[in-house]
């Protein structure tokens, strides 16, 4: 359906969007995952044909969007973060609007209404755009992407700066448009990725760090476990003890607020360790107050590619700076 | 572009401009078809046509300056950059919209000539000539408005941008006379709406004067549709 090929963007001097290459097929939905100014919206502007790239190609069916960008605009619905919409119109002018400008060939009574259901809408078609809250305005914006059917549609951040109920009723749309068209979504909420996307990629400085389905992810998280323990006694010989346990590659503590007791953090190759760990503990004497593994989540996923130090992200996550952190 | 120029001409009356806009030009007008020809008793429509020269200058961006300006402003550029519509195609809708509302306001001369006509003989050939050329000179002032516009995200910057063009292209063949290099005199001069205006309003009309305003509407308007295609590529 669609292919990115090594496609690059500058603004000036500054690349915004570094080589970055993928396909994605019919009917997948995929996710855009990346902090403020990693790329995203860039992409998808250039996906569109609102931006033009500086070097690569995009063909969306074998449509060039350079050589034959009104065939490629044709299959594309796109909803900015901003839906673009004029003010002074009222919703029903707004998707006429939209709908000559696609030029659809549709009954286009039928079509609009069965979008305004679809979108739920219908009950403020006779209303002006301008008087409309964020949640609705941003439903006339996915219902303008929709018209005409286009096989391919892309929203940007469809759900920022709406309120959790809005957020809901957004997200529960966008998993029904998925069943029959091939989404691209990015997103800020990651649960909201999550729920909705059967692939995610992961842009950071403008570059693809990871492109896979979620769980497989988070699955390659899970290949360096964490484990965090706390325990009363000497600091440096119990780091001693647990660095003797195999697969444990890293060790890590800190003070905690009880006198002689200490967290410690342990990174294993994936393996299981809690086992050894607490009877090495014990036959030494140890009081082992508690163990836990750290399950991975998405989040994690998306802090490890989009920072420049997983460890130092997990460690000021779980205790608040990194500061009194040993690193052994 | 016949959906971008039905939207932009609702536009312009579902705000104050269009209302605006035609409010000052018949009122112009009515003042001066009243003052020479229904006070004065004339039939000749050169003094009417002359005051409207000079204001359609400051009375143009009006129409024009909100056209990009406020699209950028709003990001509604947005829908129509990726819209399956060519750039020549936007562009076009905007710029017949504008001239379309130009054209209603001076449609107002062929009621007052319908109202002269009646009651003495009128020189057709210098009302049409003036009518053209005014036509021309609207569309002209139009494109020049719709390039400073999309050059902006400010509608008063648009507005006084396009105003101060139609003041370089009006007097521009005065200021070649006084920096008195022939060349420059010969440059200025063809340059000048007012020395190619003149041969209107006798009733002549001189194609080169035709295809100069023409080529002015028409560069503006490429001027225009490159300047919304870089944007894409910086």
């Amino acid at each position: 359906m669609l292919e990115v090929v090594e496609v690059s963007k500058k603004y000036g001097n500054k690349l915004a969007v570094d080589r970055i290459s993928f396909t994605v097929g019919s009917g997948e939905v995929v996710g855009f995952l990346g902090t403020n100014g990693a790329g995203k919206s860039t992409t998808m502007n250039m996906i569109t044909g609102y931006l033009s790239c500086s070097e690569g190609k995009i063909t969306v069916d074998g449509h060039d969007i350079l050589t034959d960008p009104e065939k490629v605009k044709k299959q594309i619905g796109y909803l900015p973060e901003i839906p673009p919409l004029y003010q002074d119109l009222t919703v029903w002018e707004s998707l006429c609007f939209t709908y000559d400008l696609k030029k659809v060939k549709l009954n286009k009574k039928e079509h609009l209404n069965e979008i305004c259901e679809l979108v739920q809408i219908t009950d403020v078609k006779n209303k002006l755009v301008h008087n409309l809250s964020k949640g609705y305005k941003q439903r006339v914006g996915l219902a303008n992407a929709l018209i005409g059917n286009p096989p391919l549609l892309i929203l940007d951040e469809p759900t920022v700066g709406l309120d959790p109920k809005q957020i809901i009723e957004i997200r529960k749309l966008i998993h029904e448009l998925a069943k029959t068209r091939t989404v691209i979504l990015s997103s800020h909420i990651l649960q909201e990725i999550e729920a909705v996307c059967d692939r995610i990629i992961i842009i950071n400085q403008g570059k693809i760090v990871a492109d896979d389905t979620p769980i497989k992810l988070i699955e390659t998280q899970q290949m360096e476990k964490c484990i965090t323990l706390q325990a009363q006694g000497k600091p440096t010989q119990i780091v001693s003890l647990l660095k003797t346990i195999p697969n444990v590659e890293d060790v890590t503590y800190k003070m905690t607020t009880q006198q002689d007791v200490y967290e410690y953090y342990l990174e294993t190759k994936g393996v299981d360790v809690r086992a050894t760990l607490s009877f090495v503990l014990v036959q030494n004497h140890i009081p082992l107050l508690e163990l836990r593994s750290n399950q991975p989540t998405l989040e994690d996923v998306f802090m490890k590619y989009t920072t420049k130090s997983y460890d130092a992200y997990t460690l000021d996550e779980e205790e608040g700076g990194e500061e009194d952190v040993c690193d052994l | 572009m016949f959906a971008i120029y039905k939207r932009d001409m609702r536009s312009y009356f579902v705000t104050p401009i269009g209302y605006v806009f035609l409010a000052i030009f018949y009122a112009i007008a009515g003042y001066y078809f009243f003052g020479y020809q229904l006070y004065g008793g004339n039939a000749d429509f050169s003094y009417l046509f002359d005051a409207l020269f000079s204001m359609v200058i400051f009375l143009s961006p009006l129409l024009t300056m909100k056209m990009f300006s406020e699209e950028k402003r709003h990001k509604t550029d947005q829908g129509l950059m990726t819209a399956p519509v060519s750039l020549t195609g936007i562009v076009a809708g905007k710029y017949l919209a504008a001239l379309s509302i130009f054209m209603l306001a001076l449609a107002i001369t062929l009621l007052y000539l319908g109202i002269v006509a009646v009651k003495a003989p009128v020189e057709l050939a210098v009302f049409l000539g003036h009518f053209i050329g005014m036509f021309l000179l609207g569309g002209a002032l139009c494109a020049i408005g719709m390039f400073v516009s999309v050059l902006t995200e400010s509608q008063v910057i648009a507005a006084v941008g396009t105003i101060g063009f139609g003041i370089f292209f009006t007097m521009v063949d005065s200021v070649g006379v006084m920096l008195g290099t022939p060349l420059i005199e010969k440059v200025c001069n063809y340059l000048s709406f007012y020395t190619h205006y003149q041969d209107f309003t006798t009733g002549l009309l001189n194609i080169a004067d035709v295809i100069f305003f023409v080529s002015i509407a028409a560069l503006f308007i490429f001027l225009t549709v490159r300047v919304l295609d870089k944007r894409r590529w910086s």
